[in-house]
């Protein structure tokens, strides 16, 4: 079997597991519009608009509920042993790498899915075409932001207060993604010209590059007993 | 995986001598910069914190740079060593960047106005504190030693490639926000009592960051060698 078979097999399966309760798609979208919500509370009405704010927080919200989702990555396949099973497959580990990290892709681009028509709503950003690319750079982020994470909550899932380790590890690494993401979105919601985008949107691109690679590499030695 | 309990006591007392002579020659920066410097013009007393201040922050890089070189040599040969040595540079590491935020804003509030500013380099400590917090989190998470210095060998390697990134972040981020300057040091060319002064605080600082890491190192061999005997 081909490697790319292999990972689609393995995506299809930890989404098919998804699928079937919801319970991990529900919780996590919740949490998104939970923490959408907080600012709303948090902020100084008086002071600071909504549509001054939205930019920062689809990305402070990408950036929590992506960790959420990841910390679930590999729990399931702890609980039950599940991940020897497949360790024990005469697959690559490459493969393994692959499927999932395309299902916790899926997965946080659901959940930024769901969530994204409520931050328009709650925090009164316009609607115009330029949304389209904000959308599309959520997807950029989100590549390289779930390579690192794959690692991470693998290495998490082993270790002593799992939940509380993913984010402090992975956090350092979302500033510089989160930093190109939003300052691309500020320049896209002000209709600024698309040669000032496209530096950050390089760098973004850069960063998935590099760490969607580096993460293949490191994976098999994360799996391995 | 080759580590004697001999050579720890060895290397731990050979880093006393090496971190001796760094206090010594630290004494002796001192008295170059209070002594033997001209103050600066405008920031006066002030400044005397850079022949401190730069050189921690080259030493926390240096530290950060060889904890993830000595992650990848760790994840290629498994060799014990490396993770000891990771461990010890990134801890080392870890206390030049507290120096360095430290004394920045004591820098700052006479010279900026201000205790913190987001300047790009103290930006970038910061970041890489917090990196190499979570990597000391993770250590501490893990209870088997290899799969421990695997683990910690994965983030520092993965560490080491952030850093670029965050050279990058703090710069554009800099070059983003106007900063309330009181005082501009627009890089004035040094006299030549301040550079021989600064030259050597970066002198100084590697001899520091030898002997540290070397007696971390042997603290952390003599460690691991009992974790062993233990299991």
């Amino acid at each position: 079997m081909s490697v790319l078979r292999v990972a689609l097999l393995i995506a299809r399966k930890d989404l098919r597991i998804e699928w079937r309760s919801r319970t991990a798609i529900h919780t996590a979208t919740l949490f998104a519009v939970l923490v959408l919500l907080t600012v709303v509370f948090a902020r100084d009405g008086g002071a600071v608009s909504l549509v001054t704010l939205a930019p920062s927080v689809l990305w402070i919200t990408i950036a929590l509920a992506s960790l959420v989702a990841l910390n679930r990555a590999f729990t399931l396949e702890r609980e039950h042993a599940a991940l020897e099973g497949i360790l024990l497959a005469p697959v690559p580990r490459s493969a393994l790498f692959l499927g999932k990290w395309l299902a916790n892709l899926t997965f946080v681009m659901v959940v930024v899915a769901i969530t994204f028509p409520l931050w328009i709503l709650f925090y009164g950003v316009a609607v115009t075409p330029a949304l389209i690319p904000v959308a599309g750079v959520a997807v950029l982020a989100s590549i390289g932001i779930t390579a690192i994470g794959t690692v991470f909550s693998a290495m998490a899932v082993r270790t002593r207060h799992a939940e509380l380790l993913l984010p402090v590890l992975m956090l350092p690494f979302l500033l510089p993604p989160i930093y190109f993401a939003a300052q691309s979105t500020v320049r896209l919601l002000s209709g600024r010209p698309l040669e000032e985008l496209w530096g950050w949107l390089r760098f973004l691109a850069l960063y998935d590059l590099a760490f969607a690679m580096l993460a293949a590499m490191l994976f098999p030695a994360v799996v391995d007993e | 995986m080759t580590l004697e309990a001999a050579s720890a006591g060895q290397q731990i007392s050979r880093g006393r001598i090496v971190t001796l002579i760094g206090v010594v020659a630290l004494v002796v920066l001192y008295v170059m910069a209070l002594q033997f410097t001209p103050p600066e013009r405008f920031q006066g007393l002030a400044q005397k914190i850079f022949y401190i201040h730069p050189p921690a922050a080259y030493a926390m890089q240096m530290a950060f740079i060889f904890t993830g070189i000595a992650s990848l040599l760790y994840l290629l040969l498994h060799d014990a060593r490396f993770d000891v040595f990771a461990e010890a540079s990134a801890e080392v590491g870890m206390m030049f960047g507290l120096i360095v935020v430290i004394t920045g804003p004591i820098w700052g509030r006479p010279a900026w106005g201000t205790w913190w500013e987001w300047e790009p380099r103290l930006t970038f400590t910061v970041m890489e504190i917090d990196l190499f917090g979570g990597y000391f989190a993770l250590r501490g998470a893990v209870r088997d030693p290899a799969e421990r210095a695997k683990f910690a060998a994965v983030m520092g390697l993965m560490a080491l490639v952030l850093v670029p990134f965050n050279h990058l972040t703090v710069y554009l981020f800099a070059s983003q926000h106007p900063q309330p300057v009181v005082i501009k040091t627009s890089k004035p060319e040094l006299p030549f009592e301040m550079l021989r002064t600064f030259l050597t605080g970066f002198v100084v600082f590697t001899i520091l960051y030898l002997g540290l890491v070397m007696q971390r190192y042997g603290i952390g061999a003599r460690a691991a060698i009992q974790e062993a005997a233990d299991a």
